[in-house]
């Protein structure tokens, strides 16, 4: 579904440049749940950014769901953001003055989904993240867990090849973050690729697979063994 | 063009005016005024156009006075100060040659340049007025507002009746409250004359409303002015140049009169026609003006518009930054924001207008009736405001261009981090 090969990826700062990622290779499968770990400054979020079509990388290849990923302009980078990617941020991001249903339907807006069936799915989806009764409510009315059910909602509605969650339970208390962690599991267990980046390793070890990131290199790359729990 | 008629990115355009809707008032406020003012200043301006047309209708526009003086130069053995006349004949001489005179009035008066006026009976009342010696041609240069009866007729002129036209002041004081006017007699200069009209004074000319038309022949008669007339008025075609037919008018009379060509003050005269293009200069002048304010107001209104979206999109910077991690493509962020400017100018621009047109009722009604305040149907025509309405459009899309691609501008990426 993702496939990194040497990729690179430096920031200029001022005469010098900042190298953040230094020839990454990385293979995510389709329907993987796959974790980002390490701390601040280890480029984690460079590489979201770059698999999310918000950046772009110098050196590499970028394989999105088998097509190459080059010279996009922005109109092909929306694009492709809408029909194959979902977002989940720290910080939520939706729209403070749109209400909840109305910030889950705006994918479909931006895929030309007509209005009535726009309303449809996306009051489907939220049924889903178990918030159907807070449909006409408007962000600043919700709690941060809900808030955050919300964006998953908003992340899946337009059925997106890929999830990425970034920092998903920065901004929650341990109790909401693991019901997130719980709904981003589920959503994997449905067959959804499900890209997590976190520094926090309780929320790492909840994954199927920990990429550990240092200084711009992979250092390490298992996957998670599970304690079955009875 | 779907764009435009998409419900969707109505409701979107909604949203974003609701969330801010003390800012969207102030921005509208700003083109509004411009095109009140447009309009209204527009309006007011074709108002005293109007009025100022409603004041001369009744007069020939084209037209010069022209009196004789006193020599000032020595000429063919006469001497300089020589006492000139305008005599009768002169009237069909200019006429002859210059053919740019639609017509010429020969007029006398008794009590205007001089002289005592003519004392005139009525049964035991006696006042003096103004009495004026005139042909029915009058009515084209100066026409008269008959109250009742008639005004002077050639058959008066050819058979020298001793009849007259007086005015409402006249009948004021001589004749008493119900008494018929038409067909009585009054004494003028003390000879009988039959009163054939009554007028009311127009406002714009010299005879007032205390004077006695009777015909020129009968004039001559009973005061013994011979060919003499008193001066002319001449009246050139409409889009004849007046000041050149001043001249022409001169030298005809100049060689006539034997006196020098280069002699300035032979021959007095008003160009009334120059008088009037002044007049019209100044309304044009307004107009131009108008028009100048008008556009400046609206232009500065628009760049407002555009301005306080700039600040929008500053604010707006991660709402959009969202939208386009979710999928907006940067034609559809800019096609909202342009939109957003247009409907905002439009909006604006249509209240202005009806605002503004509401002001010009109120204004003309205010003034339109009075004839001192030369103000008359004030009113913008219909292409005028649609041209208006066209031009904000285009300046509300090119000015919501800068902010629009401001929008884009920004990397979804940057957006994001913004906080």
């Amino acid at each position: 579904m993702i496939e990194i090969k040497k990729l690179h990826k430096s920031y200029p700062m001022g005469k010098d440049s900042l190298h953040v990622l230094k020839g990454l290779d990385l293979h995510i499968k389709e329907g993987e749940f796959v974790s980002i770990m390490g701390s601040s400054g280890s480029g984690k979020s460079t590489l979201l950014n770059i698999v999310g079509l918000l950046d772009t990388h110098d050196e590499g290849e970028y394989y999105l769901n088998g097509q190459l990923i080059e010279k996009l302009n922005e109109k092909k980078a929306a694009v492709l953001r809408n029909k194959f990617l979902g977002f989940v941020f720290q910080s939520f991001n939706l729209i403070s003055y749109k209400t909840a249903l109305e910030n889950v339907a705006l994918p479909l807006y931006y895929k030309g989904v007509a209005r009535k069936e726009r309303q449809e799915i996306a009051m489907e989806y939220l049924d889903k993240v178990e918030l159907k009764d807070w449909a006409n409510h408007l962000p600043s009315e919700l709690s941060g867990g809900q808030k955050q059910r919300v964006a998953i909602a908003r992340a899946l509605v337009a059925q997106p090849k890929v999830v990425l969650a970034d920092e998903p339970t920065g901004a929650l208390d341990s109790t909401t973050s693991s019901s997130v962690m719980e709904l981003l599991k589920e959503i994997n267990r449905e067959g959804m690729t499900v890209f997590v980046i976190t520094h926090e390793e309780e929320i790492a070890a909840e994954t199927d697979r920990i990429v550990r990131l240092k200084d711009g290199i992979i250092i390490s790359d298992e996957k998670v063994k599970k304690n079955v729990k009875v | 063009m779907k764009f435009i008629f998409d419900k969707d990115s109505w409701q979107e355009i909604f949203g974003s005016i609701k969330k801010s809707k003390l800012r969207t008032a102030i921005t509208i406020l700003g083109v509004l005024w411009g095109i009140f003012l447009f309009i209204t200043l527009l309006g007011s301006a074709r108002g005293m156009e109007n009025g100022f047309d409603k004041n001369f209708k009744n007069l020939a526009t084209n037209s010069i006075f022209l009196w004789a003086q006193s020599t000032s130069m020595p000429n063919k053995g006469f001497q300089r100060g020589r006492q000139l006349r305008l005599k009768i004949q002169d009237v069909d001489a200019i006429k002859r040659q210059i053919p740019e005179i639609a017509f010429v009035a020969p007029r006398n008066v008794q009590g205007v340049f001089g002289g005592p006026p003519a004392t005139v009976k009525r049964k035991t009342n006696s006042k003096t007025y103004k009495l004026f010696g005139d042909y029915p041609i009058l009515d084209n240069v100066n026409k008269v507002k008959i109250l009742e009866g008639r005004f002077i007729n050639m058959n008066d002129i050819e058979d020298e009746k001793k009849v007259c036209i007086i005015g409402e002041k006249v009948v004021d004081e001589l004749f008493e409250k119900d008494e018929q006017v038409v067909g009585s007699y009054v004494e003028i200069n003390g000879s009988f004359f039959q009163v054939v009209g009554a007028y009311k004074d127009n406002q714009t000319s010299f005879e007032g409303d205390d004077s006695i038309y009777m015909p020129f022949s009968t004039f001559r008669k009973i005061n013994n002015t011979g060919d003499n007339i008193g001066w002319m008025v001449i009246a050139a075609h409409k889009d004849a140049d007046i000041t050149q037919v001043e001249k022409d008018v001169k030298t005809v009379l100049k060689r006539r009169h034997n006196v020098h060509l280069e002699d300035k003050r032979a021959f007095g005269s008003f160009n009334f026609g120059e008088m009037f293009s002044r007049i019209t200069g100044f309304v044009k002048g307004i107009k131009f003006l108008t028009w100048f304010v008008g556009i400046a107001t609206l232009i500065a209104g628009v760049i407002a518009i555009g301005s306080i979206l700039l600040i929008t999109v500053k604010e707006r910077t991660k709402e959009i930054g969202i939208r386009r991690a979710l999928g907006a493509t940067p034609s559809k962020v800019r096609g909202q924001i342009v939109l957003e400017s247009v409907f905002l100018t439009l909006i604006a621009g249509v209240l202005g207008i009806i605002f503004g047109g509401l002001v010009l009722m109120g204004l003309n009604a205010a003034f339109g009736d009075s004839d001192s305040f030369p103000f008359v149907n004030p009113a913008v025509s219909i292409p005028i405001a649609m041209g208006a309405v066209i031009a904000l459009v285009t300046f509300g899309s090119l000015i919501g261009m800068i902010p629009a691609q401001r929008a884009v501008s920004i990397r979804p990426i940057e957006a994001l981090r913004e906080e």
